[in-house]
C-alpha cells in the first residue's frame, strides 16, 4: 500500500505532538485567566455580573466544541471575521477552558469552610483583601487537584483542532495516514502519545486528591 | 456432612478458637457451648474479643484454630456451606442494618423469596406474622427512616426470624439506641426467649442478661474467664469479673 | 460596516435540524443503554477477587480516559473496517460511544457501589444471601440512586461528544449544519441555531433522567429524601 512508518513520519507526528503541548497551553493560560474572571464574577456581590456569568457558563457547557470550533473558524468567517487555525482553535479552546476552570474555581471558592469568611469579616478586612490573603490561598489549596484532572480534559479536546484543519498530534497522524494507508497503525501510535501525555497527569490529579483527603468525583467530559 | 442434632449435642459449640487480626491476639482459646433452647449472654469489656467470637459463629470472621459446629456442622473449615449456615443462624446487628431503599415488608420478603425461593404471596404473609410477633405490623409499609432506632432493630429482629432460624445470634443489638428504646427491644427478645429460641447475645445489659439468660460468658482479652447461671454476676469468683461488675461497665 | 445576518434563510430548512437532532438523540440513548451496561460490569469488574479480570476493567477505564474520543472513533471505525466488518455509520458511532461512555460510567459507579455501607452487605449475608443476589437487590440500585447527578450529567455530556460522530459521516446535528452551512453560505446563523439545539437537547435529556428517577426509586418519591 504505502510505504513504511519511517522517522520522517515520527518526527512529524513529535512535532505534531508539541503543537498539541503548545495548544493544550494556550488554552490553559487564556482559559485559566478568563475563568478566573468568571469564577469571581459568579459570586459577585452585583446580581446581573452573577446572572451573566451563570449564563455564559451554561451556554458553554450546553454547546458541544465542535461547534463552538465550527462557530469560530467557519461561522465568524461567513460574517467577515476570517481566522487561521490556530487563532480560531485557540479562542474557542479558551472560551471552553474559562467555563469549566471558572466552574471548578469558584466552587473550590465555595468549598473553603464559612468560619474562615467570618473570621476574615471579623478581622475588618475589604472584600479584596479577604479574597487575597485568606480565601483565594485556600481555595487554591481545593481547586488544584481538579485543576489538574482538567489539564487531561483540555489536551484531549484539542484533539478537536485537527478538524478545523490545525496541524497538532490527530492531524498529524491523518496526514501520515494519507501517505502510509495503515490507519488502525497510525491511529493506535496516536493514542498511545496522548496515553503517554495524558496518564501521567491523571495519576498526579488523584495522588494530589488523595493527599487532600477528599474523595471528590472529578468534573466528568467524555470528548 | 452428618447433621448430628440429638438432645445430647449442643446446638453451638466453639472448642479452643484461636483468632488474631495482625499482630493482636483477639481469641486466645475460647470455648463455650449452647444447648437447644438454652439463652447465652456474653459480657465483657471492650475488646474483649465478646463481639468477634460472636461473629465467628456466623462465619463473618474466620478463625485461626479451633473448631466451632453449629448445627452439626464444621464453621471453622473453608468448605463450609454458607448458605445453609445462615438459614439457620439469624444475626441482628448493633446498627440494625435495614436496606434504606426497600420497604419494612420488602426488608423481610427479600430473603425468603431469594433463599428459599417462597412465592411473594407467601412470603408477604409470613412478613406480616413476624412482624406481629415483634408488635410492629402498622409499619409494613413505611421505609426504615420512617421509624425510631428501637423499631427499626424491631424490625431487624423480624427480618431474620422470617428465615426461621435455628438460632439468633444479637451483636449489641441495644447499644445504639436511646435509653427509652431498649426497652421494646428487650422485651421482644424476651418472648423469643420465652418462645424457646435458642439464642446468644453479646449485650452490656447486665440487668436484662441476669434476668433472661440459662447462663452467662465472662470474656476478657480474648478469654473466657467465668462461666455459669446468672448468679455468677451478683457473686464473682475471678478478680477481672469481680472488677469489671464493680465499674459500672453494665447497666443495671 | 453592517454584519448582515439572515436567520430565516437558515430556519427554513427546520426539517433537516429536526432529522439531525433525532439522530443525535437515538445516538446518545443507544449509547446511554449500552454504556451503562458496559460501565455497570466494568465496574463490578473492578471489584472481583479475580486479578485478571479486575486488572482488564482497570487498563479498559484509564485507556479510555486518557485518550480523545475522537481518535476512538477513529480506531473503531477503521478497527471494524479491517477485520471486514461492513457496519453502517450509524453503528460504529454507538459503538465508539458506548465504549467510551462505559468507562466513565464505571468509575462513576464504583464510587456508587462503595458508598454502600458495610454493614448493610454483612446483613444480607447473614440472610444467606448470594453475592450475585447482594449486588441485585442491596447494592446495584442504592448506588446507582446515590450517583444520579453525576450519571446524568455523564450521558447528558454523552450526547454533546456525539457531535464528533459528524467526522464518520454520521448524519447527526453537527454533520447537518455543516451541510446546511456550505449550502447557505450562512455559517454564523448555522451554527448559532445548531447551538441552541444542542442545550435544548441537554435539557430534555435532564428532564428524560429526571422522569426516570421517579419510576426508578419509590422511595424518593414517596419521601422526597436523598439516601
Amino acid at each position: 500500500m504505502g510505504g513504511h512508518l519511517n522517522i520522517n513520519h515520527l518526527l512529524f507526528l513529535g512535532h505534531g505532538a508539541l503543537w498539541t503541548i503548545g495548544l493544550s497551553l494556550i488554552a490553559l493560560i487564556g482559559g485559566g485567566i478568563a475563568g478566573f474572571v468568571i469564577a469571581l464574577a459568579r459570586i459577585s456581590p452585583l446580581r446581573s455580573v452573577r446572572l451573566l456569568s451563570a449564563a455564559y457558563v451554561q451556554l458553554i457547557q450546553g454547546t458541544p466544541l465542535l461547534v463552538i470550533l465550527f462557530l469560530g473558524y467557519f461561522g465568524l468567517a461567513a460574517i467577515g471575521l476570517k481566522m487561521s487555525p490556530l487563532a480560531a482553535a485557540g479562542a474557542s479552546l479558551t472560551l471552553y477552558v474559562a467555563a469549566y476552570l471558572g466552574e471548578i474555581w469558584r466552587g473550590s471558592i465555595q468549598s473553603v469552610p464559612k468560619p474562615q469568611w467570618e473570621a476574615a469579616e471579623g478581622l475588618a478586612l475589604s472584600r479584596t483583601q479577604r479574597m487575597m490573603k485568606v480565601i483565594l490561598p485556600q481555595a487554591i489549596r481545593i481547586a488544584t487537584p481538579p485543576t489538574v484532572g482538567f489539564m487531561v480534559q483540555i489536551i484531549k479536546n484539542t484533539s478537536l483542532a485537527s478538524v478545523v484543519g490545525f496541524v497538532e498530534l490527530m492531524r498529524s497522524g491523518q496526514i501520515v495516514n494519507n501517505s502510509l494507508f495503515e490507519p488502525f497503525v497510525v491511529y493506535a501510535l496516536i493514542a498511545l502519545v496522548y496515553f503517554a501525555m495524558c496518564y501521567p497527569l491523571s495519576l498526579f490529579s488523584q495522588r494530589l486528591e488523595r493527599r487532600m483527603g477528599r474523595g471528590r468525583a472529578d468534573f466528568l467530559a467524555p470528548a | 456432612m452428618q447433621q448430628n442434632t440429638s438432645p445430647a449435642t449442643p446446638i453451638v459449640s466453639l472448642r479452643d478458637v484461636q483468632k488474631s487480626f495482625g499482630p493482636l491476639k483477639v481469641l486466645d482459646g475460647v470455648s463455650f457451648a449452647v444447648e437447644r433452647g438454652e439463652v447465652l449472654a456474653i459480657i465483657g469489656r471492650s475488646g474483649s474479643g465478646k463481639s468477634t467470637a460472636l461473629r465467628c459463629i456466623d462465619r463473618f470472621e474466620k478463625v485461626d484454630g479451633g473448631e466451632i459446629t453449629v448445627c452439626g456442622r464444621r464453621v471453622d473449615l473453608p468448605d463450609v456451606d454458607l448458605r445453609a449456615l445462615r438459614q439457620d443462624v439469624g444475626i441482628v446487628f448493633q446498627s440494625y442494618n435495614l436496606f434504606p431503599h426497600l420497604t419494612i415488608e420488602q426488608n423481610i420478603t427479600l430473603a425468603p423469596c431469594s433463599v428459599k425461593r417462597m412465592g411473594l404471596s407467601e412470603a408477604k404473609a409470613l412478613a406480616r406474622k413476624v412482624l406481629a410477633q415483634v408488635g410492629l405490623e402498622e409499619k409494613i409499609h413505611a421505609y426504615p427512616e420512617q421509624l425510631s432506632g428501637g423499631q427499626q432493630q424491631r424490625a431487624a429482629i423480624a427480618r431474620s426470624l422470617a428465615m426461621q432460624p435455628k438460632v439468633m445470634l444479637f451483636d449489641e443489638v441495644t447499644s445504639a439506641l436511646d435509653p427509652e428504646l431498649t426497652g421494646e427491644v428487650l422485651k421482644v427478645i424476651e418472648q423469643l426467649a420465652a418462645d424457646g429460641m435458642t439464642m446468644v447475645m453479646v449485650t452490656h445489659e447486665m440487668g436484662f442478661a441476669r434476668s433472661i439468660a440459662d447462663r452467662i460468658v465472662f470474656m476478657h482479652r480474648g478469654k473466657v474467664h467465668e462461666t455459669g447461671p446468672a448468679s455468677i454476676l451478683t457473686a464473682p469468683t475471678t478478680p477481672e469479673l469481680v472488677q469489671f461488675v464493680g465499674t459500672g461497665n453494665l447497666k443495671s | 460596516m453592517g454584519i448582515e445576518l439572515d436567520f430565516p434563510a437558515v430556519l427554513e430548512r427546520w426539517p433537516n435540524f429536526l432529522g439531525g437532532a433525532i439522530l443525535t438523540l437515538e445516538l446518545a440513548l443507544f449509547a446511554t443503554v449500552l454504556g451503562a451496561l458496559l460501565g455497570t460490569f466494568a465496574a463490578v469488574g473492578r471489584g472481583t477477587h479475580n486479578a485478571l479480570i479486575a486488572r482488564a476493567c482497570k487498563v479498559y477505564v484509564e485507556a479510555i480516559r486518557n485518550t480523545p474520543l475522537l481518535v476512538q472513533i477513529f480506531l473503531v471505525y477503521f478497527g471494524l473496517a479491517s477485520v471486514g466488518l461492513k457496519l453502517s455509520a450509524f453503528t460504529v458511532a454507538v459503538a465508539a460511544l458506548t465504549i467510551n461512555v462505559g468507562a466513565y460510567t464505571a468509575e462513576i459507579m464504583r464510587a456508587g457501589f462503595e458508598a454502600i455501607p458495610r454493614g448493610q452487605i454483612e446483613a444480607a449475608e447473614g440472610l444467606a444471601l448470594s453475592r450475585v443476589q447482594i449486588y441485585w437487590h442491596i447494592i446495584l440500585l442504592p448506588a446507582v440512586e446515590r450517583v444520579y447527578p453525576a450519571l446524568t450529567s455523564q450521558f447528558v455530556l454523552l450526547m454533546l461528544a456525539s457531535s464528533v460522530c459528524s467526522q464518520i459521516s454520521t448524519e447527526e446535528l453537527t454533520a447537518v449544519a455543516n451541510y446546511i452551512q456550505s449550502d447557505t453560505y450562512r455559517a454564523f446563523e448555522t451554527y448559532i441555531i445548531v447551538a441552541v439545539l444542542y442545550i435544548i437537547l441537554s435539557l430534555v435529556m435532564r428532564a428524560g433522567f429526571w422522569g426516570l428517577g421517579l419510576v426508578l426509586f419509590p422511595r424518593r418519591r414517596r419521601l422526597g429524601t436523598a439516601l
